[in-house]
């Protein structure tokens, strides 16, 4: 349900950066994993680590490096 | 009187003489009614009286995943109607015309929509920018203004047709990029105050020389880092910020604005490490009673009371989880929140004159939204997840009834429209 619902809202409610293809190509999806997990203090994002799995946040970095996330 | 045919279908020169008179009598009253029954018929609702209907107990719930609306009623309970084509509503909200016939919903793709609550369509749509959050009416109810992120600024609409009335760029005039604009609200004289999220101002578009003037733009100051939203008191005066960059929020009187932007609730936080926040939480005019303003903390699992006459905290209350709408029933005894995952799952009630948490109620998944009835004898709850609004008994806190609806979230009533800030 989380992963879902994460899916299914934009990066900080629209406050950060629409995780667009042309955003995100390119990245290490190591880099993307641990951004999900430990989050970006000072901005909206924040760490998943206490709601998502490893397992969570990898599958969601594979999906975003695929076509970017769109809410 | 054999027949009920329009007079028409018999003319008089049938008939002998003595019962001309009379048909002449009969064919006027038939001829009358025929034009009233067809009039009728030009017009529905009119044929009988319960067709006819008011919009004091409308409203609107949002269906996010499926770009609709349901038009509903809150005499009983019902769904009216359901409005497609409304573009992204994964974030929407609404404001209603001053005769309460119309709403105007603000759409995550920029799009605005007119709705016509009586005959339950979509009158127009104007895809106004490439990504906004929220709007706003202005007090006398001709213009529209919508918060924009993509690009960062403000546009203005006649509410009657959605005609453009000012593009204002979301800048102070000392940055060179945009920022995008949070917290628009409605204020008096007929003026938009919203907050630059980047550049950490609070502004104001003030349209009381007319709509076919350029408006004023005030830059009133700095609110702090990253402010997320803001709230307008009931009576217009106050404009509160809250940041998320910062362990405080920011107050602007709008009756002394020469008296700048005051910082209320500094270290909130009180230097413990801020929880994570797993969505934002709102500020709502609903939030404002007796005399206080019942904010959410932002990493934090309370409820924090601010007095509005002093500035000053009048205490907080550990609540269940991040608050992200805090509601006040109309009569200013309750305050019924929700909250971001983990927990929005629960709903909890505070007694406001003993500011304790009087009940938790676990609702059902996906707990997005609150709307109370004008004078608040129910409360609206979308669960989003369970596909359903619940409405609940503010007395007994019971659950009463429960309506359909496709991932529902933003629940609005139409007496939105007599409020200043909503």
């Amino acid at each position: 349900m989380t992963a879902a619902h994460v899916m299914a809202s934009p990066c900080g409610g629209g406050l950060g950066p629409p995780l667009t293809l042309e955003r995100v190509a390119g990245l290490p999806p190591d880099m993307l994993v641990e951004t999900i997990l430990s989050g970006r203090p000072g901005t909206p994002m924040p760490p998943w680590r206490g709601l998502l799995s490893a397992v969570d946040a990898r599958y969601l970095a594979q999906l975003i490096l695929k076509g970017g996330l769109r809410p | 009187m054999r027949s009920r045919f329009p007079a028409a279908r018999f003319p008089a020169a049938r008939f002998p003489a003595e019962n001309r008179r009379r048909m002449g009598f009969m064919a006027r009253c038939m001829t009358l009614g025929a034009t009233l029954w067809m009039a009728g018929l030009a017009w529905p609702g009119a044929a009988s009286a319960d067709a006819l209907r008011g919009t004091g107990d409308l409203g609107l719930v949002v269906e996010r995943a499926s770009g609709s609306v349901l038009v509903v009623e809150h005499t009983r309970g019902t769904q009216l109607c359901r409005i497609t084509g409304l573009g992204d509503l994964s974030h929407a909200s609404a404001v209603f015309s001053r005769d309460e016939r119309h709403a105007y919903l603000f759409g995550r793709d920029g799009g605005l929509s007119q709705i016509n609550l009586l005959t339950c369509a979509l009158e127009r749509r104007v895809v106004q920018a490439g990504n906004s959050i929220g709007g706003a009416i202005s007090q006398d109810g001709t213009l529209v203004a919508v918060a924009n992120y993509e690009p960062g600024g403000v546009r203005v609409f006649r509410s009657a047709d959605l005609s453009p009335v000012a593009d204002i760029p979301g800048r102070t005039g000392r940055d060179d990029a945009l920022s995008k604009v949070v917290g628009l609200e409605d204020s008096a004289g007929q003026s938009f105050v919203y907050s630059l999220y980047e550049a950490g101002a609070i502004m104001e578009v003030d349209f009381s020389a007319g709509a076919d003037r350029p408006p004023r733009v005030i830059h009133h100051g700095q609110a702090g880092r990253q402010p997320y939203d803001a709230l307008i008191t009931p009576d217009g005066r106050q404009y509160i910020a809250g940041l998320f960059g910062e362990d405080r929020l920011s107050l602007l009187d709008l009756w002394h604005p020469e008296r700048g932007i005051t910082p209320v609730l500094p270290g909130y936080g009180r230097g413990d490490t801020p929880l994570p926040v797993y969505k934002m939480p709102h500020l709502e005019g609903w939030g404002v009673a007796r005399g206080q303003a019942f904010l959410p903390a932002v990493g934090r699992h309370e409820v924090l009371a601010l007095d509005l006459a002093s500035g000053r905290e009048a205490g907080r209350m550990a609540v269940a989880g991040q608050p992200v709408f805090i509601v006040t029933r109309p009569d200013g005894r309750q305050a019924w929140v929700n909250f971001a995952l983990p927990h929005n799952h629960l709903v909890q009630v505070i007694d406001l004159e003993s500011r304790s948490v009087q009940a938790t109620l676990t609702v059902g998944a996906g707990v997005l939204h609150l709307e109370f009835t004008p004078r608040g004898e129910r409360v609206w709850v979308s669960v989003r997840d369970e596909d359903r609004v619940d409405i609940f008994d503010t007395a007994s806190l019971k659950k009463v009834g429960s309506l359909p609806a496709a991932k529902p979230s933003g629940i609005f009533f139409s007496s939105r429209a007599h409020r200043t800030g909503l």
